[in-house]
């Protein structure tokens, strides 16, 4: 469905310190330099396939989705999307797909959601049956009831943002570019985005692609991640694999009834955390069964739990390790 | 988008538009009272018609009379053909706003000209006392000719369509410069002073009247004007709308070539 090949863009950036002899130097001689914002990557996305395009500030994931979606013009490489080159802008292709960005609104700001609706129905050309089955089923999933008869600036940050979706998804967009969708929202407004999300991909079989700083959304909705940073793919893959390849240890946290001393609990890993309660260590996963046996013939435990680590360690580790290698080869 | 199916989304367009039009009513009452130049330029010619004979340079005497119709008539265009879309796009090229118009299958031109016309009835409802008013005292300095009322419907949208295309020319400079409304500042200095704004362009030295026609700005203002106030008659307004639709050609192919390079540079900030 999407299709990227070599993509760069780089932008020629005015460079100027602060102060006014500065400025009124750049009067007459302007520094400039250029920033590789996307500097050649290559990957496809499959009809249906849900992926987390995830990386640091500044890493390119949102340039590559607006060039996606046909926004920016690429200085070289290719995209195309349902056959669609993008910055074509053809009929076909924008009805196809849509970019929801979490920090850009296109609801009207004085005038009730419910006038956006009939807005995109309009410019979307959506017949009105199919209009009002699909604005109906959306207010069910995202519970809107009330709010799309009320201003959009009396609306809260969550209101406005399911809004934000509904306004979206009224043509049946089968392609959704998420672009930091629950940035902002509380914690039960995040999981409700995230189990609408996930329904109207299983309903529309509708093809996404999703970047966001919170790694619980990537974690509840993404079974392929791409990791992108300075530009430069650095991970293609499930999930899974990519917990593995950067911190191949479990995470196991010990509760104890009686206080244990640090060093016996460090026998059995690297203790990442301890206090006379609980312990909390990382342990080589085909270890874990060993220490696990261990933990419970000679200490006090009264409850333990093994999991993966947090994906934001797996992800700063990830994108240091970068860094790091980026400056050997510098 | 499809042309059909473009069409077919107009009215939605324009209703949408005419509901923001109603919301942000206060604000465009402000902007009507803003525009009353026209009434205070009245006041000042009608004032110095009476005290000597103003004689323009076709040799026309303009009494207190043709004043006031003149100047009530410009009142009544400037409301008609008025457009704002430089500073939307302006604004929308900087803020990044843009990118959601741009993801629609629709030209974000026909949306910012739907939002525009749509505010027509709000702003046409401020002119009817006008007109009321113009009809009453002014009877004898108004068309007659059934033919020239046509021709100034024509004329109207002629010039609202130089307006417009100007805006998005002007706003789609922002492409290129950090801002485009310091460009808008100068058109509407030179419109002002070229458009028979400010005070009938027959009053200008001969050499300046005739530079005038060749200008964009007296196809705004001065010859829907003059078609209402009978100052022009059908053949002669037949060839100056001629002229106008000339400008409005040529001024919707520099905006669209403008638009068109311009949105290849667009970087969509924020986000």
């Amino acid at each position: 469905m999407i299709r990227i090949r070599g993509l760069q863009k780089h932008y020629r950036v005015h460079k100027r310190p602060p102060g006014v002899k500065a400025a009124l130097k750049s009067l007459f001689k302007r520094d400039y330099e250029w920033v590789k914002a996307v500097d050649g990557i290559d990957f496809d996305v499959a009809a249906g396939e849900r992926v987390g395009f995830l990386g640091p500030n500044g890493a390119g994931k949102t340039t590559t989705l607006k060039m996606a979606s046909g926004l920016l013009y690429p200085t070289a490489g290719e995209v195309t999307v349902g056959g669609h080159v993008p910055q074509r802008r053809e009929t076909e292709f924008l009805k196809k797909i849509m970019l929801v960005m979490g920090q850009k609104q296109q609801l009207l700001w004085d005038l009730p959601p419910s006038e956006t609706f009939e807005l995109n129905r309009a410019i979307y050309d959506v017949p009105r049956a199919d209009f009002n089955r699909r604005l109906k089923e959306l207010s069910e999933l995202l519970e809107l009831g009330e709010l799309v008869s009320k201003p959009t600036r009396q609306l809260s940050l969550g209101e406005r943002m399911k809004c934000e979706l509904a306004a979206a998804l009224v043509h049946g967009p089968k392609v959704l570019f998420l672009d930091e969708p629950t940035i902002g929202l509380d914690v039960s407004m995040q999981v409700a985005m995230r189990d609408f999300i996930r329904k109207y991909n299983e309903e529309y079989g509708a093809t996404l692609i999703l970047t966001s700083h919170y790694m619980d959304d990537v974690t509840a909705l993404c079974p392929r991640v791409v990791v992108i940073d300075k530009g430069v793919l650095s991970f293609d893959g499930k999930l899974e694999e990519l917990v593995k390849r950067v911190r191949p240890e479990k995470r196991l946290t010990l509760r104890f009834s009686a206080p244990v001393p640090r060093e016996q609990v460090a026998e059995l890993g690297t203790v990442v955390k301890h206090d006379h309660a609980e312990s909390v260590l990382q342990v080589p996963h085909d270890g874990v069964n060993t220490a696990v046996a261990r933990a419970l013939a000679t200490l006090p435990v009264v409850d333990l739990n093994v999991e993966n680590p947090p994906l934001e360690e797996v992800m700063s580790e990830l994108f240091a390790r970068s860094r790091a290698e980026r400056e050997v080869a510098a | 988008m499809r042309p059909f199916a473009a069409f077919r989304a107009l009215p939605t367009l324009l209703k949408i538009g005419f509901a923001e039009a109603v919301a942000y009513r206060a604000e465009m009452l402000v902007w009507v009272f803003a525009t009353t130049m026209p009434l205070i330029m009245m006041m000042l010619w009608t004032s110095v018609a009476a005290a000597a004979p103003v004689v323009g340079t076709g040799g026309q005497q303009w009494g207190s009379g043709a004043f006031v119709a003149y100047f009530l008539a410009v009142f009544i265009v400037r409301q008609l053909i008025s457009a704002w879309a430089s500073w939307e796009i302006n604004f929308e090229v900087r803020q990044g706003q843009l990118a959601m118009r741009l993801l629609r299958p629709m030209h974000p031109i026909i949306s910012y000209a739907m939002s525009n016309l749509a505010y027509m009835p709000l702003r046409a409802l401020v002119t009817v006392p006008v007109v009321a008013v113009l009809l009453a005292t002014q009877s004898g300095h108004v068309a007659t000719d059934w033919r020239v009322w046509l021709l100034w419907l024509v004329s109207m949208f002629g010039a609202w369509l130089i307006t417009f295309f100007v805006n998005v020319a002007v706003g789609s400079l922002a492409f290129f410069l950090e801002s485009s409304i310091k460009i808008m500042d100068v058109w509407l200095a030179l419109f002002f002073v070229f458009s028979g704004y400010l005070f009938p362009l027959d009053l200008f030295p001969p050499w300046l009247r005739a530079t005038t026609e060749w200008l964009p700005f007296r196809y705004q203002i001065a010859l829907p004007v003059e078609l209402m106030t009978g100052k022009l008659g059908l053949e002669e307004g037949l060839g100056l709308v001629a002229r106008q639709y000339g400008w409005a050609a040529l001024l919707i192919f520099l905006s669209l070539t403008l638009w068109r390079s311009g949105v290849k540079r667009f970087q969509a900030y924020g986000g």
